[in-house]
């Protein structure tokens, strides 16, 4: 019975690393857009005297940016439930004698992963431009955080794609709330420490579940200009990473064919 | 033996009763089809049957499983093909297939000889390295009935089977229904909107309409209490004819439409001439007259009073928005 369930989880894994490794074009664009951000916002700006940011502005922008690329990746996958739903498939894994849970964990695993290889590959290009590095137990660190980020993310995804039954919603929730909450997150400038910005939008910031991942990953992976210490970002990105996916597998569940 | 019965079972969606009351059994081994137009409640019985919809009333086993209760071990006894397609089309043939066994927990032996077997059944072992996207939509229809049976099902679950193909590809599906029916010995429970496919593969068909099943029995039986051949007539008066008819004692049943009538009679070629006769003698004059060998389609029309293309033209549930009206099938 275990074995069984072992085996639909790496189904279901397999099918999405399958699914993309063969998509060439999902590949180029998820590489590419960021690297667009990092190299042409973050060569624009590395020189521009932000408050709140030491050092070269490219440094700065990176974490942000590898936090954006595993968001924007996983959020896809938990979506692609969509797909799945309106392509049939999703009956023909409803059917089969699998609990929904496994059925869950293998996406989950499987999203997490191909959002994982993206992040990486723009952590290997921030650090070819010379992103400084906090020694090995921050790269673990940072480890642990992308990973976080993309299990929360996938969660995200899996909430939504349970509530809604095609497409329109998805690019509303995409400009409503992802690319707001992204702006908020300090992730391209630093918000608390810009006087510009008026009062309610910093505080806003702090109650931004994006802020504690991004901050936490420049924490741990260059160790200049967060705000809160890693260790305490870790905690509370913990906390919010099991609320969303436990959340997501929930009403995945419970969503009918 | 039966494998598949159920007992009053039922599904209501708000206001709309799906199914209604709905009891009858399958025996192993056989055909067996639900005739109904859409909107019969076709597949919202499939789904509770194969334990994706919830009753809201009644049971009903599978394979001598408990659909609500023993949900897993239905499952594992059941194969499905669904009315759309349920494949990943950015995966080959051969990989759905893999991965349909994995989830079904197959040792990778018999991993590979059960879809060299299937594939060989449906005829597409060449194409089994191709991109799903890339095939028609018969050879997707037998993939996925290739896939129903991967997992040697003892019930496999067919909804619309043929729908949208033409009829050489139908007549293919057909002949590998049969084929799988009489070398696996697989139980079908099929549903169907098109006669001819009940009565070319069926062993018994059910005739549903509204959420319930009208009448149920063999093809032949259903056939016969139509008559042995069917007259279809139309003339001046068709009112006046059918009641002088009525008094004829070899008319076995007459049913009188908007525009013509339909007798069920033996020996239909030597009846013609007779009833032309009477109609003159009472002076209404006989527009046409044609005899044949009854079909499903009289059948349905006998029980329901529609043919089911006329019950598709005034389809109330045309007018339901496309995601409710899927569920109500």
């Amino acid at each position: 019975m275990i074995t069984a369930e072992l085996q639909a989880i790496y189904v279901m894994w397999l099918r999405q690393m399958k699914r993309f490794m063969r998509s060439k074009s999902r590949i180029i664009a998820a590489i590419v857009q960021p690297l667009f951000f990092l190299v042409i916002l973050g060569g624009g700006f590395s020189t521009a005297e932000l408050p709140g940011v030491d050092g070269n502005y490219i440094y700065y922008i990176a974490p942000g940016i590898i936090a954006m690329a595993i968001l924007f990746s996983s959020m896809f996958t938990g979506i692609s439930v969509l797909w799945d739903k309106q392509f049939g498939f999703m009956q023909e894994v409803l059917v089969a004698p699998i609990s929904r849970f496994s059925i869950v964990i293998g996406r989950t695993l499987g999203g997490a992963t191909t959002a994982l290889i993206q992040g990486f590959m723009i952590l290997f290009i921030a650090i070819a431009l010379g992103t400084p590095i906090m020694g090995s137990m921050g790269i673990l660190l940072t480890l642990v955080f992308m990973i976080l980020i993309a299990f929360t993310a996938v969660g995200f995804g899996l909430i939504l794609a349970s509530r809604m039954n095609d497409f329109q919603g998805f690019q509303i929730i995409m400009n409503l709330i992802i690319f707001p909450l992204f702006f908020l997150s300090s992730a391209i400038f630093p918000i608390a420490s810009n006087p510009n910005l008026p009062e309610i939008v910093v505080k806003i910031s702090y109650i931004n579940p994006l802020f504690y991942m991004v901050d936490g990953l420049r924490g741990s992976l260059t160790g200049a200009n967060n705000l809160v210490d890693p260790m305490v970002n870790l905690g509370i990105v913990l906390i919010i990473c099991v609320i969303m996916l436990s959340l997501g597998s929930f009403m995945f569940s419970k969503s009918e064919a | 033996m039966e494998i598949i019965k159920t007992h009053n079972l039922t599904k209501k969606f708000d206001k709309l009763t799906a199914v209604d009351n709905v009891s009858f059994s399958v025996k192993k081994g056989e055909i067996f089809g639900f005739l109904g137009p859409n909107g019969a409640g076709k597949t919202t019985t499939i789904k509770m049957l194969t334990t994706l919809l919830n009753p809201t009333g009644g049971s009903a086993e599978v394979a001598g499983f408990n659909i609500i209760k023993q949900r897993d071990m239905v499952r594992q006894n059941i194969g499905v093909v669904f009315q759309e397609p349920a494949l990943d089309i950015e995966l080959t043939g051969k990989e759905n297939l893999e991965y349909h066994a994995r989830m079904y927990g197959l040792s990778k032996n018999k991993r590979e000889s059960r879809i060299k077997d299937v594939l060989q059944l449906v005829d597409l072992e060449n194409k089994k390295k191709v991109f799903v996207k890339k095939y028609s939509g018969g050879m997707k229809r037998r993939l996925e009935i290739a896939r129903g049976l991967m997992h040697y099902p003892k019930v496999l679950f067919l909804d619309e089977p043929t729908l949208g193909l033409d009829s050489q590809t139908r007549r293919a599906i057909w002949s590998y229904i049969k084929k799988m029916n009489m070398e696996e010995g697989t139980t079908i429970f099929l549903t169907t909107h098109y006669m001819e496919e009940a009565d070319f593969l069926c062993d018994r068909v059910g005739i549903i309409d509204y959420g319930k099943i009208l009448i149920m029995d063999s093809t032949l039986n259903l056939k016969n209490s139509v008559g042995n051949d069917v007259i279809t007539l139309s003339s001046q008066d068709n009112e006046k004819l059918a009641e002088k008819l009525k008094k004829e004692p070899w008319i076995k049943n007459i049913k009188q439409y908007d525009s013509f009538l339909t007798l069920g009679v033996e020996k239909g070629e030597e009846k013609i001439p007779v009833i032309i006769e009477i109609g003159q003698s009472h002076n209404i004059r006989i527009k046409s007259i044609s005899v044949r060998k009854p079909t499903l389609d009289d059948v349905f029309l006998h029980f329901t009073g529609r043919t089911i293309r006329d019950q598709e033209n005034v389809n109330p549930l045309n007018n339901i928005p496309r995601g409710f009206r899927n569920r109500g099938r």
